[in-house]
Protein backbone atom coordinates (compact mmCIF):
# COMPACT_ATOMS: atom_id res chain seq x y z
CA UNK A 1 0.00 0.00 0.00
CA UNK A 2 1.75 3.03 -1.19
CA UNK A 3 1.55 5.47 2.02
CA UNK A 4 3.50 8.91 0.89
CA UNK A 5 1.01 9.34 -2.05
CA UNK A 6 0.86 13.10 -2.24
CA UNK A 7 5.02 13.12 -1.95
CA UNK A 8 5.43 10.53 -4.23
CA UNK A 9 3.31 12.41 -6.79
CA UNK A 10 5.07 15.81 -6.30
CA UNK A 11 8.45 13.64 -7.11
CA UNK A 12 6.83 12.40 -10.45
CA UNK A 13 5.59 15.66 -11.45
CA UNK A 14 9.23 16.68 -10.42
CA UNK A 15 10.18 14.27 -12.91
CA UNK A 16 7.69 15.10 -15.70
CA UNK A 17 9.37 18.68 -15.43
CA UNK A 18 12.66 17.36 -16.43
CA UNK A 19 11.13 16.07 -19.14
CA UNK A 20 9.34 19.11 -20.39
CA UNK A 21 12.80 20.97 -19.61
CA UNK A 22 14.62 17.87 -22.15
CA UNK A 23 11.86 18.63 -24.86
CA UNK A 24 12.50 22.42 -24.96
CA UNK A 25 16.30 22.36 -24.61
CA UNK A 26 15.93 19.44 -27.58
CA UNK A 27 13.63 21.94 -29.77
CA UNK A 28 16.38 24.60 -28.82
CA UNK A 29 19.27 22.39 -30.42
CA UNK A 30 17.66 21.32 -33.77
CA UNK A 31 16.27 25.01 -34.15
CA UNK A 32 20.08 26.67 -34.03
CA UNK A 33 20.88 24.43 -36.39
CA UNK A 34 17.96 24.69 -39.26
CA UNK A 35 18.76 28.66 -38.30
CA UNK A 36 22.16 28.28 -39.05
CA UNK A 37 21.24 25.69 -42.22
CA UNK A 38 19.14 27.98 -43.52
CA UNK A 39 20.53 31.38 -42.80
CA UNK A 40 17.80 32.53 -40.49
CA UNK A 41 18.46 34.94 -38.36
CA UNK A 42 14.77 35.77 -36.72
CA UNK A 43 14.95 32.00 -36.07
CA UNK A 44 18.05 32.39 -34.33
CA UNK A 45 17.47 34.87 -32.42
CA UNK A 46 14.10 33.34 -31.13
CA UNK A 47 16.47 31.10 -29.97
CA UNK A 48 18.67 32.98 -27.76
CA UNK A 49 15.71 34.43 -26.64
CA UNK A 50 14.32 31.54 -25.87
CA UNK A 51 17.23 30.19 -23.71
CA UNK A 52 15.89 32.38 -20.98
CA UNK A 53 12.86 30.20 -20.93
CA UNK A 54 15.28 26.55 -19.90
CA UNK A 55 17.13 28.74 -17.10
CA UNK A 56 14.04 29.66 -15.49
CA UNK A 57 12.39 26.12 -16.03
CA UNK A 58 15.79 25.26 -14.28
CA UNK A 59 15.55 27.35 -11.40
CA UNK A 60 11.99 26.25 -11.18
CA UNK A 61 12.71 22.37 -10.72
CA UNK A 62 15.29 23.22 -8.51
CA UNK A 63 13.26 25.27 -5.98
CA UNK A 64 11.01 21.79 -6.07
CA UNK A 65 13.76 19.60 -4.81
CA UNK A 66 14.78 22.14 -2.14
CA UNK A 67 11.55 22.23 -0.92
CA UNK A 68 10.83 18.93 -1.21
CA UNK A 69 14.23 18.02 0.24
CA UNK A 70 13.11 20.70 3.30
CA UNK A 71 9.53 19.02 3.98
CA UNK A 72 9.43 15.87 3.11
CA UNK A 73 13.14 13.75 4.08
CA UNK A 74 12.74 11.70 1.21
CA UNK A 75 15.26 8.62 1.71
CA UNK A 76 16.76 5.64 -0.12
CA UNK A 77 15.78 5.62 -4.34
CA UNK A 78 13.46 9.07 -3.52
CA UNK A 79 16.56 10.74 -2.33
CA UNK A 80 18.60 9.46 -4.99
CA UNK A 81 16.20 10.46 -7.67
CA UNK A 82 16.02 14.07 -6.24
CA UNK A 83 19.63 14.44 -6.15
CA UNK A 84 19.81 13.57 -9.68
CA UNK A 85 17.43 16.08 -10.79
CA UNK A 86 19.09 18.13 -8.96
CA UNK A 87 22.25 16.95 -11.28
CA UNK A 88 20.45 16.39 -14.61
CA UNK A 89 19.14 19.78 -14.77
CA UNK A 90 21.66 21.42 -14.47
CA UNK A 91 23.30 19.43 -17.24
CA UNK A 92 20.11 20.19 -19.63
CA UNK A 93 20.61 23.82 -18.46
CA UNK A 94 24.55 23.76 -20.26
CA UNK A 95 22.86 21.83 -23.01
CA UNK A 96 20.48 24.68 -23.40
CA UNK A 97 23.32 26.96 -23.39
CA UNK A 98 25.34 25.32 -26.23
CA UNK A 99 21.94 25.98 -28.32
CA UNK A 100 21.79 29.23 -27.60
CA UNK A 101 25.78 29.54 -28.43
CA UNK A 102 24.97 27.96 -32.00
CA UNK A 103 22.25 30.55 -32.58
CA UNK A 104 24.57 33.61 -31.36
CA UNK A 105 27.04 31.91 -34.04
CA UNK A 106 24.73 31.71 -36.88
CA UNK A 107 23.68 35.65 -35.94
CA UNK A 108 27.55 35.75 -36.54
CA UNK A 109 27.77 34.13 -39.60
CA UNK A 110 24.92 36.03 -40.93
CA UNK A 111 23.84 35.89 -44.40
CA UNK A 112 27.62 35.00 -45.47
CA UNK A 113 27.48 32.48 -48.35
CA UNK A 114 28.06 29.28 -46.76
CA UNK A 115 30.92 27.50 -46.62
CA UNK A 116 29.85 24.02 -47.85
CA UNK A 117 26.48 22.21 -47.36
CA UNK A 118 25.99 21.18 -43.83
CA UNK A 119 25.55 17.40 -43.51
CA UNK A 120 27.65 16.36 -40.62
CA UNK A 121 27.04 19.10 -38.21
CA UNK A 122 23.08 18.53 -38.22
CA UNK A 123 23.98 14.47 -37.55
CA UNK A 124 25.72 15.55 -35.06
CA UNK A 125 22.54 17.83 -33.76
CA UNK A 126 20.47 15.04 -34.44
CA UNK A 127 22.09 12.09 -32.69
CA UNK A 128 22.97 14.38 -29.43
CA UNK A 129 19.15 14.88 -29.31
CA UNK A 130 18.13 11.42 -29.98
CA UNK A 131 20.75 10.85 -26.69
CA UNK A 132 19.21 13.18 -24.74
CA UNK A 133 16.10 12.82 -25.52
CA UNK A 134 16.84 8.57 -24.67
CA UNK A 135 18.84 9.51 -21.72
CA UNK A 136 16.04 11.30 -19.86
CA UNK A 137 13.77 8.62 -20.79
CA UNK A 138 16.16 6.18 -19.50
CA UNK A 139 15.90 8.17 -15.96
CA UNK A 140 11.97 8.16 -15.65
CA UNK A 141 12.20 4.36 -16.27
CA UNK A 142 15.14 3.75 -14.12
CA UNK A 143 16.81 1.87 -16.48
CA UNK A 144 20.90 2.07 -15.86
CA UNK A 145 21.65 -0.61 -18.92
CA UNK A 146 19.93 1.57 -21.47
CA UNK A 147 22.08 4.52 -19.84
CA UNK A 148 24.82 2.70 -20.45
CA UNK A 149 24.08 1.95 -23.57
CA UNK A 150 23.34 5.60 -24.60
CA UNK A 151 26.89 6.98 -23.10
CA UNK A 152 28.77 4.77 -25.31
CA UNK A 153 27.33 6.37 -28.68
CA UNK A 154 28.82 9.39 -27.96
CA UNK A 155 31.65 7.90 -29.44
CA UNK A 156 29.74 8.46 -32.89
CA UNK A 157 29.05 12.69 -32.05
CA UNK A 158 32.99 12.43 -31.31
CA UNK A 159 33.80 10.50 -34.88
CA UNK A 160 31.35 12.87 -36.43
CA UNK A 161 33.38 15.92 -34.87
CA UNK A 162 36.51 14.75 -36.16
CA UNK A 163 35.45 14.42 -39.49
CA UNK A 164 34.06 17.82 -39.36
CA UNK A 165 37.22 19.11 -38.45
CA UNK A 166 39.65 17.21 -40.93
CA UNK A 167 37.23 18.56 -43.69
CA UNK A 168 37.35 22.32 -42.34
CA UNK A 169 40.83 22.20 -41.55
CA UNK A 170 41.29 21.15 -45.43
CA UNK A 171 39.10 24.23 -46.60
CA UNK A 172 41.58 26.55 -44.10
CA UNK A 173 44.61 24.82 -45.78
CA UNK A 174 43.92 24.75 -49.19
CA UNK A 175 41.77 28.59 -49.01
CA UNK A 176 42.93 30.79 -46.36
CA UNK A 177 40.17 33.17 -47.08
CA UNK A 178 37.49 30.65 -45.64
CA UNK A 179 39.49 30.51 -42.18
CA UNK A 180 37.27 32.77 -40.49
CA UNK A 181 33.80 30.68 -41.83
CA UNK A 182 35.39 27.05 -40.86
CA UNK A 183 36.35 28.30 -37.50
CA UNK A 184 33.09 29.43 -36.22
CA UNK A 185 31.88 25.61 -37.82
CA UNK A 186 33.95 24.50 -35.35
CA UNK A 187 32.73 26.47 -32.65
CA UNK A 188 29.41 24.99 -33.60
CA UNK A 189 30.60 21.42 -33.94
CA UNK A 190 32.53 21.70 -30.66
CA UNK A 191 29.38 23.18 -29.28
CA UNK A 192 27.37 20.15 -30.34
CA UNK A 193 30.59 17.68 -29.01
CA UNK A 194 30.35 19.52 -25.29
CA UNK A 195 26.54 18.60 -25.17
CA UNK A 196 26.77 14.90 -25.85
CA UNK A 197 29.53 14.94 -23.39
CA UNK A 198 26.95 16.50 -20.84
CA UNK A 199 24.70 13.46 -21.75
CA UNK A 200 26.85 10.86 -20.82
CA UNK A 201 26.65 12.87 -17.69
CA UNK A 202 23.07 12.69 -17.49
CA UNK A 203 23.28 8.81 -18.29
CA UNK A 204 25.89 8.54 -14.77
CA UNK A 205 23.41 9.95 -12.81
CA UNK A 206 20.63 7.79 -14.19
CA UNK A 207 22.86 4.60 -12.87
CA UNK A 208 23.35 6.59 -10.24
CA UNK A 209 19.33 6.37 -9.17
CA UNK A 210 19.61 2.74 -9.81
CA UNK A 211 22.70 1.42 -8.06
CA UNK A 212 23.27 3.72 -5.63
CA UNK A 213 27.03 3.56 -7.35
CA UNK A 214 28.41 6.87 -8.72
CA UNK A 215 30.99 5.88 -11.44
CA UNK A 216 32.15 7.08 -14.39
CA UNK A 217 30.47 5.83 -17.72
CA UNK A 218 31.74 5.91 -21.20
CA UNK A 219 34.59 8.37 -20.73
CA UNK A 220 34.84 10.35 -23.94
CA UNK A 221 37.63 10.74 -25.98
CA UNK A 222 37.27 15.09 -25.76
CA UNK B 1 16.11 -17.69 6.90
CA UNK B 2 19.24 -17.32 9.06
CA UNK B 3 20.40 -13.74 8.51
CA UNK B 4 24.09 -13.94 9.28
CA UNK B 5 25.61 -10.33 8.94
CA UNK B 6 28.42 -8.96 10.31
CA UNK B 7 29.16 -6.16 12.21
CA UNK B 8 29.24 -3.04 10.09
CA UNK B 9 32.01 -1.32 8.96
CA UNK B 10 31.83 2.32 11.10
CA UNK B 11 34.63 3.98 9.74
CA UNK B 12 34.28 7.41 11.67
CA UNK B 13 35.35 4.95 14.61
CA UNK B 14 38.99 4.28 15.84
CA UNK B 15 39.37 0.81 14.89
CA UNK B 16 40.40 -0.40 18.73
CA UNK B 17 37.07 1.14 19.85
CA UNK B 18 34.24 -1.10 17.03
CA UNK B 19 34.41 -4.43 18.53
CA UNK B 20 31.52 -6.60 19.69
CA UNK B 21 29.74 -5.46 22.60
CA UNK B 22 26.36 -7.58 22.31
CA UNK B 23 25.81 -10.51 20.00
CA UNK B 24 22.53 -12.35 19.45
CA UNK B 25 23.01 -15.44 17.78
CA UNK B 26 19.83 -17.81 16.06
CA UNK B 27 17.16 -16.15 18.55
CA UNK B 28 13.99 -16.62 18.96
CA UNK B 29 11.64 -15.62 21.56
CA UNK B 30 8.07 -16.76 22.20
CA UNK B 31 5.27 -15.36 24.40
CA UNK B 32 3.53 -18.26 24.97
CA UNK B 33 2.61 -20.06 21.72
CA UNK B 34 3.07 -16.70 19.86
CA UNK B 35 6.26 -16.14 18.28
CA UNK B 36 7.83 -12.68 18.21
CA UNK B 37 11.20 -13.07 17.37
CA UNK B 38 12.53 -15.25 14.53
CA UNK B 39 16.07 -16.40 14.23
CA UNK B 40 17.99 -12.78 15.01
CA UNK B 41 21.44 -12.61 14.57
CA UNK B 42 23.25 -9.57 14.71
CA UNK B 43 26.38 -8.11 16.79
CA UNK B 44 25.84 -4.52 18.08
CA UNK B 45 29.16 -3.01 17.96
CA UNK B 46 30.81 -1.19 21.00
CA UNK B 47 30.42 2.67 21.35
CA UNK B 48 28.42 3.80 18.93
CA UNK B 49 24.82 3.81 18.38
CA UNK B 50 22.39 1.37 16.90
CA UNK B 51 18.87 2.15 15.78
CA UNK B 52 16.48 -0.67 14.81
CA UNK B 53 13.51 0.32 12.94
CA UNK B 54 10.46 -1.38 11.49
CA UNK B 55 6.35 -0.86 11.43
CA UNK B 56 4.69 -1.14 14.62
CA UNK B 57 4.19 -5.01 16.35
CA UNK B 58 7.54 -6.02 14.16
CA UNK B 59 9.28 -7.02 17.48
CA UNK B 60 11.93 -3.77 17.80
CA UNK B 61 11.00 -3.44 21.30
CA UNK B 62 11.41 -7.30 22.61
CA UNK B 63 14.91 -7.26 20.17
CA UNK B 64 15.81 -4.03 22.55
CA UNK B 65 15.02 -6.02 25.67
CA UNK B 66 16.76 -9.03 24.97
CA UNK B 67 20.17 -7.35 26.15
CA UNK B 68 19.45 -6.82 29.20
CA UNK B 69 16.75 -10.05 29.87
CA UNK B 70 13.76 -7.55 30.54
CA UNK B 71 11.47 -9.95 28.49
CA UNK B 72 11.73 -12.27 31.54
CA UNK B 73 9.25 -10.46 33.39
CA UNK B 74 6.55 -10.70 30.34
CA UNK B 75 4.69 -13.81 31.43
CA UNK B 76 5.28 -16.76 28.98
CA UNK B 77 8.56 -15.42 27.70
CA UNK B 78 10.78 -17.84 26.14
CA UNK B 79 14.25 -18.01 23.95
CA UNK B 80 16.25 -19.72 21.89
CA UNK B 81 19.48 -18.88 20.50
CA UNK B 82 22.28 -17.05 22.26
CA UNK B 83 22.55 -13.80 23.53
CA UNK B 84 25.93 -12.21 24.67
CA UNK B 85 27.89 -9.57 26.37
CA UNK B 86 31.31 -9.10 25.88
CA UNK B 87 31.17 -12.62 24.86
CA UNK B 88 29.57 -13.59 28.05
CA UNK B 89 26.45 -15.40 27.05
CA UNK B 90 23.67 -13.15 29.53
CA UNK B 91 21.21 -15.73 29.79
CA UNK B 92 23.30 -18.55 31.09
CA UNK B 93 21.70 -19.27 34.96
CA UNK B 94 24.94 -18.41 36.33
CA UNK B 95 24.26 -14.80 35.34
CA UNK B 96 23.01 -12.42 38.11
CA UNK B 97 20.16 -10.33 36.24
CA UNK B 98 20.24 -7.33 38.52
CA UNK B 99 24.18 -6.99 37.85
CA UNK B 100 23.32 -7.59 33.98
CA UNK B 101 20.96 -4.44 34.65
CA UNK B 102 23.22 -2.30 35.86
CA UNK B 103 25.74 -3.00 33.16
CA UNK B 104 23.12 -2.77 30.37
CA UNK B 105 20.52 0.07 31.38
CA UNK B 106 17.88 1.17 29.99
CA UNK B 107 15.63 4.46 29.06
CA UNK B 108 11.97 4.32 28.48
CA UNK B 109 9.31 5.99 26.17
CA UNK B 110 7.60 8.00 28.57
CA UNK B 111 9.93 10.23 31.18
CA UNK B 112 9.49 7.85 34.23
CA UNK B 113 11.37 9.93 37.24
CA UNK B 114 10.45 8.89 40.51
CA UNK B 115 8.40 10.59 43.11
CA UNK B 116 11.61 11.84 44.73
CA UNK B 117 13.99 14.94 44.59
CA UNK B 118 16.07 15.53 42.11
CA UNK B 119 18.98 14.20 43.78
CA UNK B 120 17.70 11.53 45.15
CA UNK B 121 16.64 10.00 41.86
CA UNK B 122 19.70 10.21 40.26
CA UNK B 123 21.35 9.04 43.69
CA UNK B 124 18.65 6.23 44.09
CA UNK B 125 20.81 3.49 41.78
CA UNK B 126 23.86 4.07 44.23
CA UNK B 127 22.27 3.82 46.59
CA UNK B 128 20.93 0.65 45.75
CA UNK B 129 23.88 -1.20 45.07
CA UNK B 130 25.44 0.00 48.02
CA UNK B 131 27.14 3.78 48.02
CA UNK B 132 26.15 5.45 51.29
CA UNK B 133 28.55 8.47 51.88
CA UNK B 134 26.93 11.54 50.92
CA UNK B 135 30.43 13.25 49.77
CA UNK B 136 30.34 10.27 47.13
CA UNK B 137 27.11 10.87 46.39
CA UNK B 138 27.34 13.95 45.48
CA UNK B 139 30.00 13.68 43.15
CA UNK B 140 27.85 10.69 41.46
CA UNK B 141 25.03 12.97 40.97
CA UNK B 142 27.24 16.01 39.93
CA UNK B 143 29.01 13.76 37.14
CA UNK B 144 25.66 12.01 36.13
CA UNK B 145 23.91 15.21 35.65
CA UNK B 146 26.46 16.75 33.30
CA UNK B 147 26.87 13.74 31.55
CA UNK B 148 23.17 13.57 30.90
CA UNK B 149 23.89 17.53 30.12
CA UNK B 150 21.13 18.56 32.74
CA UNK B 151 23.42 20.47 35.57
CA UNK B 152 23.17 23.63 34.41
CA UNK B 153 19.47 23.40 34.35
CA UNK B 154 18.83 21.70 37.82
CA UNK B 155 22.20 22.84 40.22
CA UNK B 156 19.95 24.98 41.74
CA UNK B 157 17.04 22.77 42.55
CA UNK B 158 18.11 19.40 42.95
CA UNK B 159 16.18 19.08 46.59
CA UNK B 160 13.23 19.95 44.27
CA UNK B 161 10.48 16.55 42.91
CA UNK B 162 11.62 14.98 39.81
CA UNK B 163 8.91 15.57 38.63
CA UNK B 164 8.69 19.45 38.57
CA UNK B 165 10.93 18.91 35.77
CA UNK B 166 9.84 19.79 32.14
CA UNK B 167 9.33 16.39 29.62
CA UNK B 168 12.88 17.04 27.81
CA UNK B 169 14.20 17.43 31.47
CA UNK B 170 12.72 14.57 33.00
CA UNK B 171 13.97 12.03 30.21
CA UNK B 172 17.79 13.81 31.12
CA UNK B 173 17.29 13.27 34.54
CA UNK B 174 16.25 9.38 33.61
CA UNK B 175 19.59 9.19 31.61
CA UNK B 176 21.57 10.46 33.97
CA UNK B 177 19.76 8.10 36.83
CA UNK B 178 20.74 5.19 34.18
CA UNK B 179 24.49 6.30 34.14
CA UNK B 180 24.53 6.92 37.62
CA UNK B 181 25.53 3.44 37.88
CA UNK B 182 28.10 3.19 35.65
CA UNK B 183 26.42 0.96 32.53
CA UNK B 184 28.17 -0.31 29.31
CA UNK B 185 25.12 -0.24 27.20
CA UNK B 186 22.08 2.41 27.36
CA UNK B 187 18.73 0.84 25.66
CA UNK B 188 16.38 3.38 24.30
CA UNK B 189 13.11 2.52 23.80
CA UNK B 190 11.42 5.65 21.99
CA UNK B 191 12.88 7.88 24.03
CA UNK B 192 11.67 11.28 22.38
CA UNK B 193 8.31 9.98 21.67
CA UNK B 194 6.91 12.26 24.87
CA UNK B 195 8.78 14.88 24.20
CA UNK B 196 8.36 18.17 21.87
CA UNK B 197 11.04 18.82 18.90
CA UNK B 198 13.15 21.03 20.73
CA UNK B 199 13.42 18.56 23.60
CA UNK B 200 13.92 15.75 21.04
CA UNK B 201 16.91 17.21 19.31
CA UNK B 202 18.67 18.04 23.17
CA UNK B 203 18.23 14.35 23.40
CA UNK B 204 19.86 13.32 20.49
CA UNK B 205 22.59 15.69 20.61
CA UNK B 206 23.22 13.93 24.12
CA UNK B 207 22.83 10.94 22.59
CA UNK B 208 25.64 11.68 20.52
CA UNK B 209 28.04 12.58 22.74
CA UNK B 210 27.43 9.59 25.22
CA UNK B 211 28.06 7.30 22.11
CA UNK B 212 31.76 8.18 23.00
CA UNK B 213 31.60 6.34 26.49
CA UNK B 214 28.47 3.70 26.14
CA UNK B 215 26.85 1.86 23.62
CA UNK B 216 23.42 2.92 22.65
CA UNK B 217 20.66 1.03 21.15
CA UNK B 218 17.81 2.99 20.27
CA UNK B 219 14.21 1.84 19.02
CA UNK B 220 12.15 4.27 17.00
CA UNK B 221 9.67 4.85 14.84
CA UNK B 222 10.68 8.43 13.82
CA UNK B 223 13.12 7.23 10.77
CA UNK B 224 14.44 10.60 10.40
CA UNK B 225 15.90 10.50 13.97
CA UNK B 226 17.23 6.95 13.40
CA UNK B 227 18.79 8.53 10.58
CA UNK B 228 20.18 11.83 12.18
CA UNK B 229 21.50 9.45 14.87
CA UNK B 230 22.67 6.63 15.07
CA UNK B 231 25.83 4.62 13.16
CA UNK B 232 24.21 1.40 12.49
CA UNK B 233 20.24 0.78 11.41
CA UNK B 234 18.42 -2.80 12.01
CA UNK B 235 15.12 -3.18 9.87
CA UNK B 236 12.46 -5.22 11.21
CA UNK B 237 9.68 -6.69 10.19
CA UNK B 238 6.91 -9.00 10.52
CA UNK B 239 5.97 -12.14 8.87
CA UNK B 240 2.74 -13.30 8.08
CA UNK B 241 2.95 -15.40 11.37
CA UNK B 242 3.91 -11.93 12.66
CA UNK B 243 7.06 -12.90 14.04
CA UNK B 244 9.41 -10.52 14.14
CA UNK B 245 12.47 -10.54 11.44
CA UNK B 246 15.71 -8.62 11.10
CA UNK B 247 15.41 -8.00 7.26
CA UNK B 248 18.46 -5.31 6.65
CA UNK B 249 21.68 -4.52 9.30
CA UNK B 250 24.45 -2.04 8.01
CA UNK B 251 25.95 0.96 8.32
CA UNK B 252 23.09 4.27 8.45
CA UNK B 253 24.31 6.16 5.92
CA UNK B 254 24.01 2.81 3.74
CA UNK B 255 20.41 2.05 4.88
CA UNK B 256 19.26 5.53 4.47
CA UNK B 257 20.62 6.28 0.88
CA UNK B 258 20.99 2.56 -0.82
CA UNK B 259 19.30 -0.16 0.95
CA UNK B 260 20.40 -3.94 -0.62
CA UNK B 261 16.82 -5.60 0.49
CA UNK B 262 13.96 -4.07 -1.35
CA UNK B 263 11.60 -4.54 1.50
CA UNK B 264 13.49 -1.77 3.78
CA UNK B 265 13.55 0.55 0.52
CA UNK B 266 9.46 -0.24 0.38
CA UNK B 267 9.75 0.67 3.90
CA UNK B 268 11.95 3.82 4.20
CA UNK B 269 10.47 5.66 1.10
CA UNK B 270 6.73 5.33 2.43
CA UNK B 271 5.62 2.47 -0.47
CA UNK B 272 4.31 0.52 2.44
CA UNK B 273 3.81 0.44 6.63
Amino acid sequence: METRTTFHKRLREIQDDVLAMGSIVSKATLRSIDALKNRDLELAQQVVADDNKVNRKRFEIEEKCIEIIATQQPMASDLRIILAVLNIVSEVERIGDYAEGIAKIAIMIGDEPPLKPLIDIPRMAEKTVDMLRRSLDAFVNRDAEAAKKISTEDDMVDQLYDQVFRELLTFMAEDPKTITRATRLIWVAHNLERAADRVTNICERVVFVVTGKMEEIGASKY
Amino acid sequence: MNIKLNMPDISTRPADKCVTKLKAEGVNLYYGSFQALRNITLDIPSCSITAIIGPSGCGKSSLLRLFNRMNDLIHGARLEGNVELDGTPIYSPKIDVAELRKRVGMVFQKPNPFPMSVFENVAYGPKRHGIKSRGELEEIVEKSLRHAALWDEVKDKLGQSGLALSGGQQQRLCIARVLAVEPEVILMDEPCSALDPVATLKIEDLMRSLSEDYTIIIVTHNMQQAARVSDTAAFMMMEPDRAGVLVEYGPTAQLFTNPKDKRTEDYITGRFG
